[in-house]
């Protein structure tokens, strides 16, 4: 089966691939380690997060052998407590919140405006270092014996009482945070002051709205962590009773704090996802997304409404049954515009000739899992469930469903589809198929016994659990196992394509956007002479019109 | 060359761009000046958003220990040195008055002038750490830091001394943080002292002087809230 199923084949041919692009500009490792230029900057996110994303999987799948068996047999249980630390900091940290947004963004957000370049591409750069001085840290914790309080720090276990490296991983968190704001930063103003002649909001691919409200989460939110953690680590180098009840301390304030940042977090985490799979249902139906405006406003309204349900988290810890009543009518709320998009994409997919390219397959599974996870969210939303299940293997398959579900298929499926336009290359059809259904298989084996074995009893966090719930447990572990070689073999077939796959034209997937109107790899400045605008977003006969004009002069 | 391009043609090549007029100072990602102009300035309203929830989060944690501990916060910001205070925040809002003429004085390409009142900034800046690092010695001196130096017993109500030492706790974290963010400034002053005096800026180019104005009067700004919360109120205790 050839991979050209798109009959309206591009017409720009392979050969026509610029010999200067922002790859083979220039060589040597400082020109990529002193370069402000966001392709490059790209790679550099993507080589770094792909990197932490393994050191994350790695202790998951510990944990998972551990959980084999019922006994704790592997490891001891402060061990185990360090490996489910280790795995949520550096995946969420690390991986889940820099991954689309300074990987994908970076790359492809300028070139959609566009634009030559961000706004500062100095600050650009100066994030990825800050990633990685956080990023240091995180490895100096792993390799001097971890941290065990849970990726939450919830105080006065994390102030007080745990001997571990809590210092040096809040510091890595804090430090990771300001790269992350100067990503958002550097977004919005992008948006607002680099956008292209002709390219007024509206006209903007879905993909810019919603990283834009991400922009904003990343912007407001992120300072927030930032002043918890600068008090925790106060508070631990002092002992003095910020958060510590025994000093006088407040341990709810923490929570709140915590959660005012991480709730939000959980839409830096999903919105870029939305953004991918908006640009990939387009590019695949070939049609117009289905209430451009509707999908556009549900991002910003996903960005305000995440800032207001916080406390869902807090539930059982002793907040007033009012303001829990409040939070859990408001975190129903966020349903509404998450619906919209779910709506908005199938209505799109609905009567169109798709085609079932890899990126596709990843938006199906976006699909069915993100609404798994949202509708198991709304479970959650609600008190009298959220009391039953707190602290259960179904919390854990329900934020697994939400980041691995939605926001790494998104991911993944993003990587696929951009990666022509990346590297111009194109990556193996069959083995990223495989890889795809491996990972759908893989995933649901692995957390869909959790929904069952959380809803029964089975607490989170422990290494050893009662023996009538090993069957599901070991359906789980098998299904990390799936999930694992789904991981793998990418890495194997796109470093492959790197130098063996077929050359990508100008625009392999005949999708419509700016990024598909110049070479792949694109040139340094990303287009020789600034585009002027002419069509609307997903607008295919206008764009291909414009395409045509511009080939015959 | 046959990629392509949406403007296409052999001819833009030799073509010199149309906006002929390239000021040293315009970086090639940007049209023109207007528009570097305009990202860097929302790029630093961006940043100051961020410095406000940061500032926030320390603003909510007093206030709510503030409720929890009213006793104890009166008497520790009734133990602040209020007349010292004040002369600080005169001090400090003079320095904003010569920023904003710095700001002025770039716009209208006056050079001495715009240096002149940046030196100005830079040395009222300067009076306002040097009394905040004298206060910080007599507090220290009193056992009021934090932590295992935390010495100090309040002698009218014992029991008020844990409530205390939180309230230093956000006297010392607040305005350390305003001083760490004066710190940063005087580094921006300093840079841009030598590029004021250079003659860099002008009529058409001034926005990182103006830039540098929003930052300072933000840190101005912050001092103001944090005047009357850690030295003003406490009723008169
Ligand atoms: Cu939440």
């Amino acid at each position: 089966m050839t991979t050209t199923t798109i009959d309206e084949a591009p017409f720009i041919e392979p050969s026509t691939t610029a010999k200067r692009n922002y790859i083979n500009d220039e060589y040597g490792v400082m020109s990529w380690l002193l370069t402000r230029d966001h392709k490059r900057i790209a790679i550099l996110y993507m080589i770094s997060v792909t990197a932490l994303f393994f050191v994350g999987g790695f202790f998951a799948f510990m944990m998972r052998l551990e959980l084999l068996t019922p006994e704790g047999d592997l490891f001891t249980s402060d061990t185990y407590n360090k490996f489910f630390t280790l795995h949520g900091i550096v995946m969420i940290f690390f991986f889940l919140i820099p991954a689309i947004p300074a990987v994908l963004g970076n790359f492809i957000l300028p070139i959609m405006l566009g634009a030559k370049d961000l706004a500062f591409p100095r600050i650009n750069l100066l994030s990825w270092y800050i990633y990685m001085i956080g990023a240091i840290f995180g490895i100096y914790v792993i390799v001097t014996g971890g941290v065990d309080t849970g990726w939450t720090f919830y105080t006065p276990f994390s102030t007080q009482y745990s001997n571990t490296h809590v210092f040096a991983t809040t510091m890595g968190a804090f430090i990771t945070g300001f790269s992350s704001i100067l990503t958002g930063l550097n977004f919005i103003v992008t948006v607002h002051r680099m956008r292209a002649p002709g390219l007024t909001w509206f006209r903007l691919p879905l993909f810019v709205w919603s990283m834009y409200a991400t922009s904003v989460v990343m912007l407001l939110a992120t300072p927030v962590l930032a002043i918890t953690l600068a008090l925790l680590m106060i508070e631990r180098v002092l002992s003095v009773g910020i958060f510590d009840p025994a000093l006088g301390g407040d341990p709810l304030l923490y929570q709140h704090l915590f959660w005012f940042y991480s709730h939000p977090a959980v839409y830096i985490m999903i919105l870029p996802g939305m953004a991918v799979i908006s640009e990939l249902v387009a590019a695949f139906t070939r049609k117009k997304i289905f209430g451009y405006k509707f999908v556009a406003f549900s991002s910003l309204a996903i960005a305000f409404l995440g800032f207001l349900v916080w406390a869902h988290h807090m539930f059982v810890a002793g907040i007033s049954v009012y303001s829990a009543l409040v939070f859990s009518f408001l975190t129903m709320f966020v349903a509404v515009p998450s619906a919209i998009k779910v709506f908005n994409w199938t209505a799109t997919m609905y009567k169109a000739s798709v085609s079932w390219q890899t990126p596709m397959l990843y938006v199906l599974g976006f699909i069915g899992l993100f609404t798994i996870g949202g509708v198991t969210g709304l479970f959650l939303a609600a008190l009298g469930v959220d009391v039953h299940v707190h602290d259960s293997y179904f919390v854990v398959a329900h934020f697994h469903y939400i980041m691995v579900g939605g926001t790494v298929m998104a991911y993944l499926g993003g990587i696929h589809y951009w990666w022509p336009k990346i590297t111009g290359r194109m990556y193996p059809e069959w083995w990223a198929r495989l890889s795809a259904l491996l990972v759908f298989v893989g995933f649901n084996l692995t957390f869909f016994p959790q929904f069952l074995v959380g809803y029964v009893g089975m607490p989170r966090r422990y290494h050893a659990y009662a023996p009538e719930f090993q069957v599901l447990n070991v359906l789980s572990t098998a299904g990390a196992t799936v999930l694992a070689a789904g991981y793998l073999l990418p890495m194997i077939y796109l470093a492959w394509s790197l130098k063996f796959g077929r050359r990508a034209g100008v625009n392999p997937w005949g999708a419509v956007g700016l990024e598909w109107a110049t070479s792949s790899p694109p040139p340094k400045e990303n287009f020789h002479e600034t585009p002027v605008v002419t069509w609307d977003a997903y607008d295919y006969p206008a764009f291909l019109k414009a395409m045509k004009e511009t080939q015959n002069v | 060359m046959s990629d392509v391009t949406l403007h296409h043609g052999a001819e833009h090549a030799a073509e010199p761009h149309a906006h002929a007029h390239h000021h040293p100072f315009l970086q090639h990602h940007f049209e023109d000046l207007g528009q570097q102009h305009e990202a860097s300035t929302l790029g630093m309203w961006m940043f100051l958003a961020t410095e406000i929830l940061f500032f926030g989060g320390f603003f909510l944690a007093y206030t709510v220990y503030r409720n929890m501990y009213p006793e104890a916060w009166a008497a520790g910001a009734h133990h602040q040195n209020w007349m010292v205070g004040t002369i600080n925040t005169i001090v400090l809002i003079g320095s904003s008055l010569s920023m904003a003429l710095a700001v002025y004085g770039a716009q209208t390409a006056k050079r001495k002038f715009t240096t002149l009142m940046l030196v100005l900034t830079l040395l009222l800046g300067g009076v306002f750490l040097g009394v905040k690092a004298y206060e910080y010695s007599i507090h220290i001196e009193e056992g009021l830091f934090p932590g295992s130096h935390f010495t100090y017993v309040h002698h009218a109500d014992p029991s008020l001394t844990r409530g205390i030492e939180l309230f230093m706790v956000f006297y010392f974290g607040m305005t350390g943080m305003h001083a760490l963010h004066m710190v940063i400034g005087f580094g921006l002053l300093l840079y841009f002292i030598r590029r004021a005096w250079r003659g860099d800026f002008g009529e058409e180019y001034y926005s990182p002087i103006e830039i540098m104005g929003l930052y300072w009067h933000f840190v101005d700004i912050v001092w103001i809230f944090l005047f009357p919360l850690l030295y003003l109120i406490h009723g008169g205790a």
